[in-house]
């Protein structure tokens, strides 16, 4: 096990756990918010999914037609009805909101499914692998990291060459100023957490192809994505990979020194950084 | 020419102390007057849920340190209680004495961490120490690793020989360690320090411009936070028996019933974590049949609560009564003179 | 035409009242000036009737129609545009993106990038530049430009002169002025008084929230003014 192929492992697990972060950087780039339920809903996707390639028969990639849309549609109501009442509040209502939000999803999904394991069969993807330069790079992680990419680029497109991603960054800026504009905020921050839920689902779907899931599978999901933004830096979405690299080539190490010290060392590796660089790596966001 | 005293206690205050010293003689007398077992043992566990309910309130009502971690410190409590007594062979009760100040010294290189964070993410923060703080305990094998500590028969033996006086001097320690950390909470916020927390809680820039030291004040309480709630932890794992790092560091057991109880009865007020911790129980009680339903009506309660109540049933109490039971503030009083005055000005 | 009209507008901050009983009205095509010292509620006014304050719907109208309670994004579709105190621009945004802000009124009419370039040729060099790089008196074209590309009937300014050089100001003003040639009514609101009475033809003193005097330009009396703007006469019941 060389560490050539450890810093590779790392890496491409780096970017499966920036593609959790996605979401969690959207909401609370535009918006403020930080989601405690993003976790449970990266698992709630993976359920759907599971129901959706029970009653269709399709794999789980196809099935994200079915996903995706229903994910989007949950984003946009919980935001529109329930969240954008909590965003004038202080701190404390968004944050109890949405743990509220977290317990009932956790134990809606234990009563519906029971506490077993589930996983999504996508074949023979989730095995195959590459042989690179002497060592085997497995093709999954790298579709996966090589998606993260694609999403966070097509994020960046949103916000800088859109019009509605120029809605995004001025309320993110100045929410108060941007509706003397003619900004609906609260459609707007609907629409933001559905975008952010379309990337939430993708990840769920990853997900529950890669490992097996239980409705208490998402709280830790939570800690990684958060990791990884707080490594990067908020208000910089590729910040966010890069701390999710970090992330991925710590537990790498920590897994190679003892497979069980793997999610500690990620952890340690995020105290540690905190300590010495509390803003992360390539801060942006006034806050 | 009136002339103006400061008061601390309402009448409704001075009525409801009377009460509730008659209650707790009541509930100390308990043993003595009840033959169910099981009554004990729910009163004992209520008594340490409104402990812990108390400290989180201390600590995110009043100091706003939302924390999500606070579980690291019951099961770090409990650890260092079987540690001392299993593998040190040290007396129960100073094993107890040193878990409560242990954890609280763990508690500051915590807060050298997780005090870099700031609302939201203080409280992710707090939660990622608690999941180290699990890891660790599965890792090691002088703790038991994965499956656990056992507590030493002696130690039971050490408390009292016979079960029935075991479970009296349990539900004591129960109610006087609950008792106790009521006490500390309610003298802390009567205080310089009390007063320091509400003016940070109410405006954390214009209080450090008046000179109050925000940061001293919220790592005190921080730290009396995690001491009380490692002696909890001891408290209740001694009654467990076992201890396992699932169940140790449990977020779902000692954090999300705690802070669904704060933030139902009233957050910011004293009297809110008696209401909370009512309204759980009972919910509980009601809804033992149906599995995990009363945890997602919690859920809807507290998101309820939130929205249209936030400061709780004690919050609502509060605005439509002026009722304050344990008070904390200072109130003026007009005290009459001799000569009748020809107008007497309103406060 | 009246355009804008206030009836009895009261406004509160929680539980502390900021205007009392103002009455306030502007014809179409005019430039009114509203000044006043620091705290008595011009700002206030202005917010309110961009929307930023709730109040009554009967208590403000526009064009005949109530919208004291329509939300800041409902009142800029219908023709009320704010030049903020401060100028709040958009920090992440440049220039360009900023003026295109002021498209999501939605609304029509004459006012296209191009036409905000011709009026204020410098920003045209600086628009790709991100906003906070300009200096104060270009953002302060910059935040008028973002307003008027919202096709405004009604143009609210608040203290464009804020922090500004007075060569800057002349400038500005004489842009101003440009604007209301083209039939744009405005209310601006000053805390010099002369470059108000500059440019306006009417104008209302507030003092502590409430209407102090109010008169046409032309015949202002210095006394008066003074008079009003500090309370010095006997406040009216």
């Amino acid at each position: 096990m060389t560490w050539v192929n450890i810093i590779v492992q790392g890496a491409l697990l780096g970017g499966f756990y920036a593609l959790f972060a996605i979401g969690l950087s959207m909401s609370f780039g535009i918006m403020r918010l930080v989601n405690i339920a993003h976790g449970d809903l990266i698992v709630l996707s993976a359920y759907v999914a599971l129901v959706a390639t029970w009653y269709t028969g399709f794999d789980p990639f196809l099935s994200l037609v079915i996903v995706l849309p229903v994910m989007f549609a949950l984003g946009y109501l919980l935001q529109r009805g329930l969240l954008n009442q909590t965003l004038s509040g202080g701190l404390l209502p968004p944050l109890l909101v949405t743990f509220g939000i977290s317990i009932i999803i956790q134990n809606a999904l234990l009563e519906g499914f029971g506490a077993q394991d589930y996983r999504l069969q996508e074949g023979a993807v989730e095995t195959a692998s590459l042989q690179a330069g002497g060592f085997y790079v497995g093709v999954y992680p790298l579709l996966i990291f090589a998606v993260a990419v694609a999403c966070i680029a097509a994020l960046q497109l949103l916000f800088y060459r859109t019009r509605l991603g120029r809605a995004f960054r001025a309320v993110s800026d100045d929410a108060d100023t941007a509706e003397l504009m003619g900004i609906d905020n609260r459609k707007l921050y609907a629409l933001a957490f559905a975008i952010a839920m379309i990337f939430t689902a993708l990840a769920g779907v990853f997900f529950g192809i890669r490992t097996i899931f239980a409705p208490s599978s998402g709280p830790i999901r939570l800690i990684l994505a958060f990791e990884a933004v707080i490594i990067g830096g908020l208000g910089s979405m590729w910040g966010t990979l890069i701390g999710g690299i970090v992330l991925g080539v710590a537990q790498a190490v920590g897994a190679a020194l003892d497979p069980t010290w793997q999610i500690l060392a990620g952890h340690l590796a995020f105290l540690a950084i905190l300590i010495i660089r509390p803003s992360g790596l390539f801060p942006r966001t006034r806050d | 020419m009136e002339t103006v005293r400061v008061e601390r206690a309402t009448r409704a205050s001075r009525v409801f102390a009377v009460f509730a010293l008659l209650g707790l003689a009541a509930l100390i007398a308990m043993p003595w007057w009840s033959d169910d077992a099981g009554n004990m043992r729910l009163v004992g566990e209520m008594a340490y849920y409104l402990a812990l309910a108390q400290l989180w309130n201390l600590l995110a009502g009043y100091a706003g340190l939302v924390s999500v971690g606070q579980q690291a410190y019951v099961g770090l409590g409990g650890y260092t209680l079987f540690y001392l007594t299993g593998v040190w062979d040290m007396n129960v009760y100073l094993a107890m004495a040193i878990a409560g100040p242990f954890a609280g010294l763990i508690s500051i290189p915590v807060s050298f961490a997780v005090f870099r964070l700031r609302g939201a993410y203080f409280a992710v923060g707090t939660w990622v120490v608690s999941e180290v703080f699990l890891l660790f305990a599965s890792l090691i094998a002088v703790l038991g690793a994965g499956s656990g500590l056992s507590l030493t028969p002696s130690i039971l033996r050490e408390i009292s020989p016979e079960r029935d006086t075991r479970d009296i001097i349990l539900y004591l320690m129960s109610l006087a360690i609950s008792v106790f950390v009521f006490g500390v909470v309610y003298l802390l916020l009567r205080s310089r320090h009390g007063m320091a927390l509400t003016a940070i809680r109410d405006s954390e820039r214009a209080s450090a411009s008046l000179g109050v030291n925000t940061f001293r004040t919220k790592f005190i309480i921080y730290i009396a936070t995690a001491a009380c709630t490692g002696l909890i932890g001891a408290l209740i794992f001694l009654q467990k028996l076992r201890i396992s790092p699932e169940a140790g560091f449990s977020i779902n057991d000692w954090t999300v019933v705690v802070i669904f109880m704060v933030v139902i009865g009233g957050i910011g007020t004293l009297e809110g974590p008696f209401i909370g911790m009512l309204i759980f129980i009972v919910l509980r009680e009601l809804l033992a049949d149906y599995g995990k339903y009363y945890l997602i009506l919690l859920g809807v309660i507290a998101i309820g609560i939130m929205l249209k109540a936030p400061y709780g049933i004690w919050g609502w109490i509060i605005q439509r009564f002026d009722l304050q039971l344990f008070p904390v503030g200072r109130r003026l009083a007009l005290a009459p003179t001799e000569e009748p005055a020809a107008s007497v000005p309103k406060i | 035409m009246t355009l804008l009209q206030t009836q009895n507008l009261s406004a509160f901050y929680g539980d502390f009242q900021a205007l009392f009983d103002i009455n306030v009205t502007v014809e179409a095509g005019e430039t009114v000036a509203v000044i006043g010292a620091n705290g008595a509620g011009k700002t206030t006014l202005l917010r309110t009737l961009a929307g930023s304050l709730v109040t009554a719907p009967e208590t403000v109208f526009f064009d005949g129609e109530p919208i004291g309670h329509k939300t800041p994004h409902e009142i800029v579709r219908l023709g009320i545009a704010l030049v903020p105190e401060g100028r709040r621009l958009f920090p992440s945004l440049s220039v360009e993106e900023n003026l295109l802000l002021g498209t999501h009124s939605e609304r029509s009419g004459p006012w296209t990038l191009e036409r905000v370039y011709r009026l204020f040729p410098r920003l045209h060099e600086l628009r790709r530049l991100p906003a906070p790089s300009l200096s104060g008196g270009q953002q302060q074209m910059a935040a008028v430009g973002r307003a008027l590309m919202s096709n405004p009937r009604l143009l609210l300014c608040d203290e464009l002169s804020l922090g500004l050089a007075p060569v800057v100001i002349r400038d500005i003003y004489a842009t101003l002025s440009t604007i209301a040639a083209e039939g744009t009514t405005i209310v601006l609101v000053e805390q010099d008084i002369n470059r108000a009475l500059d440019a306006s033809s009417r104008f209302y003193c507030l003092q502590e929230g409430r209407l102090a005097l109010t008169a046409p330009t032309k015949d202002f009396n210095r006394a008066a003014i003074t008079a009003a703007y500090f309370g010095m006469q006997g406040r009216a019941g």
